[in-house]
């Protein structure tokens, strides 16, 4: 079973597009600023989808008024973190919404291994089936080759 | 990122030539036909409205006033040529205003803001005003991220740091201020295109603070010095105020207010346009109080809006003894 068809892992919006480029995400985030979204950093090497949480690059940023200001942000990331998945999430902070409304990958590293099915067998003939990354197999900090 | 994406982001710029999708172009350029003249150019931005406001608001200040219109002129040429494709880079527009208290520097940061954004120098147009304090942190490893946080916040428009001198602070070799300073060199240098830096301050410890950070003074294309206000400008000041406030000077008030501001200026701490106002809030409060002492009088808009020329005369200015210091 192929687990891994395109060689790069889909989640969040545009996961299924090429690669935005620098001016495209410049667009997507003047048009969160411009809902009155608070733009925030995340990154990770561990893709698997129930990672939900990543780790937090800075603070998020509120009150921004111009997406150079994300961009910057987003290139000290780049620059600390080249071979990590790094996303940007639009917070909005609308009473009784109050949760994220995008978040798009926009770094990952050059070579996604995906997953792998990982079986294991419980009481009787139960077989129990998870997701498993091949990234995860090497420590943190060495799964792309860091 | 190496290919061209195979398709299109509604609402983005059509960039299918590689060459312009460095520069994001401001959208409603595309839809207007190129300008060739200077005049379309001005009719386009709406620049000169905000130029002709600043000449009928601020009273004075003829070598700023020459100084802004130099830089939109620069502006509108600059955006000519690059129309006819003649490529240069982004003039530096990072400002020094430094002048004596109550001159107005706040006033035109604003002012150049708007200017600014009508050129379409700057994105969004907004000023983020700050101090010493936003900038600088108070522990090690404080001051870096609250500096970068500031400059996000300023990106596509102006910051105005007010009281620029009070980042470096000699006597201390370890204040973290020289630390805002090169983060803010940094940016003001690499990232020309997204934000203006404006400095202000009183104009000796601007040249103190410019003698020791010399990286700041040569990245600063634009020392605008801002004169003081002759007796007759403050006069007009005192005019203009009153009249945005619906209050009038009545028979004699305003040679009374002439004469106080004469005697004003000769006293230490005199603020111009500031003290200007300070005194006719003062005024206002002797002009309350006198209606107020009359209780039986039915008072017309007239009363209301009047301030007589005892109100003025009342101030500790006028007393005999030279020794008191501003009233």
């Amino acid at each position: 079973m192929m687990t891994n068809p395109t060689g790069r892992i889909t989640q969040g919006m545009f996961s299924f597009l090429p690669e935005l480029t620098d001016e495209e995400i410049a667009l997507q985030i003047e048009y969160g600023l411009g809902k009155g979204y608070a733009w925030s950093i995340e990154y990770t090497d561990d893709p698997h989808p129930r990672n939900t949480y990543w780790e937090m690059f800075g603070m998020p940023m509120f009150d921004l008024s111009d997406a150079a200001g994300v961009m910057m942000e987003l290139a000290s990331c780049r620059a600390t973190f080249p071979n990590h998945y790094i996303r940007l999430m639009a917070f909005d902070s609308t009473r009784n919404i109050e949760s994220i409304t995008m978040s798009f990958i926009v770094n990952r590293p050059a070579n996604e291994p995906g997953f792998g099915l990982a079986r294991q067998e419980v009481q009787g003939r139960t077989m129990r089936t998870t997701v498993h990354s091949y990234a995860t197999d090497k420590p943190e900090g060495e799964r792309y080759g860091a | 990122m190496a290919t061209a994406p195979l398709y299109t982001i509604p609402g983005a710029q059509a960039v299918p030539a590689p060459a312009a999708a460095a520069n994001v172009a401001p959208a409603p350029a595309a839809i207007t036909p190129a300008p060739v003249t200077v005049g379309e150019v001005l009719a386009q931005s709406q620049v000169e409205a905000v130029m002709d406001e600043l000449d009928r608001d601020l009273i004075g200040l003829a070598p700023v006033k020459a100084r802004i219109r130099d830089i939109a002129a620069l502006l509108v040429i600059a955006k000519l040529r690059e129309q006819l494709g003649l490529a240069s880079a982004k003039p530096s527009l990072h400002m020094c205003f430094s002048g004596n208290p109550g001159t107005g520097k706040t006033t035109v940061a604003l002012r150049m803001a708007q200017i600014l954004h009508r050129l379409r120098y700057v994105r969004k147009g907004h000023v983020v005003s700050v101090t010493r304090d936003d900038l600088v942190g108070q522990y090690i490893g404080h001051t870096a991220p609250k500096t970068k946080e500031v400059l996000k916040k300023a990106m596509g428009g102006v910051l105005f740091i007010d009281e620029a001198y009070y980042l470096y602070r000699p006597e201390n070799e370890r204040d973290y201020g020289q630390e805002a300073i090169e983060i803010l060199l940094q940016v003001m240098e690499n990232q020309r295109d997204d934000l203006v830096v404006i400095l202000a301050g009183y104009k000796d410890r601007m040249d103190t603070f410019f003698q020791s950070n010399p990286g700041m003074s040569s990245r600063i294309a634009h020392h605008l010095d801002f004169p003081d206000y002759s007796g007759n400008e403050l006069l007009q000041i005192a005019d203009r105020l009153l009249t945005d406030s619906h209050y009038r000077f009545g028979p004699g008030a305003r040679e009374a207010f002439d004469e106080y501001l004469q005697r004003r200026l000769t006293q230490p701490h005199f603020a111009n346009a500031r003290s200007v106002r300070n005194a006719l809030d003062r005024m206002r409060l002797r002009q309350a109080s006198r209606l107020f002492a009359d209780r039986d009088r039915p008072l017309t808009a007239d009363d209301l809006s009047t301030l007589a020329e005892s109100d003025i005369r009342a101030s500790r200015v006028f007393a005999t003894t030279a020794t008191t210091t501003a009233a």
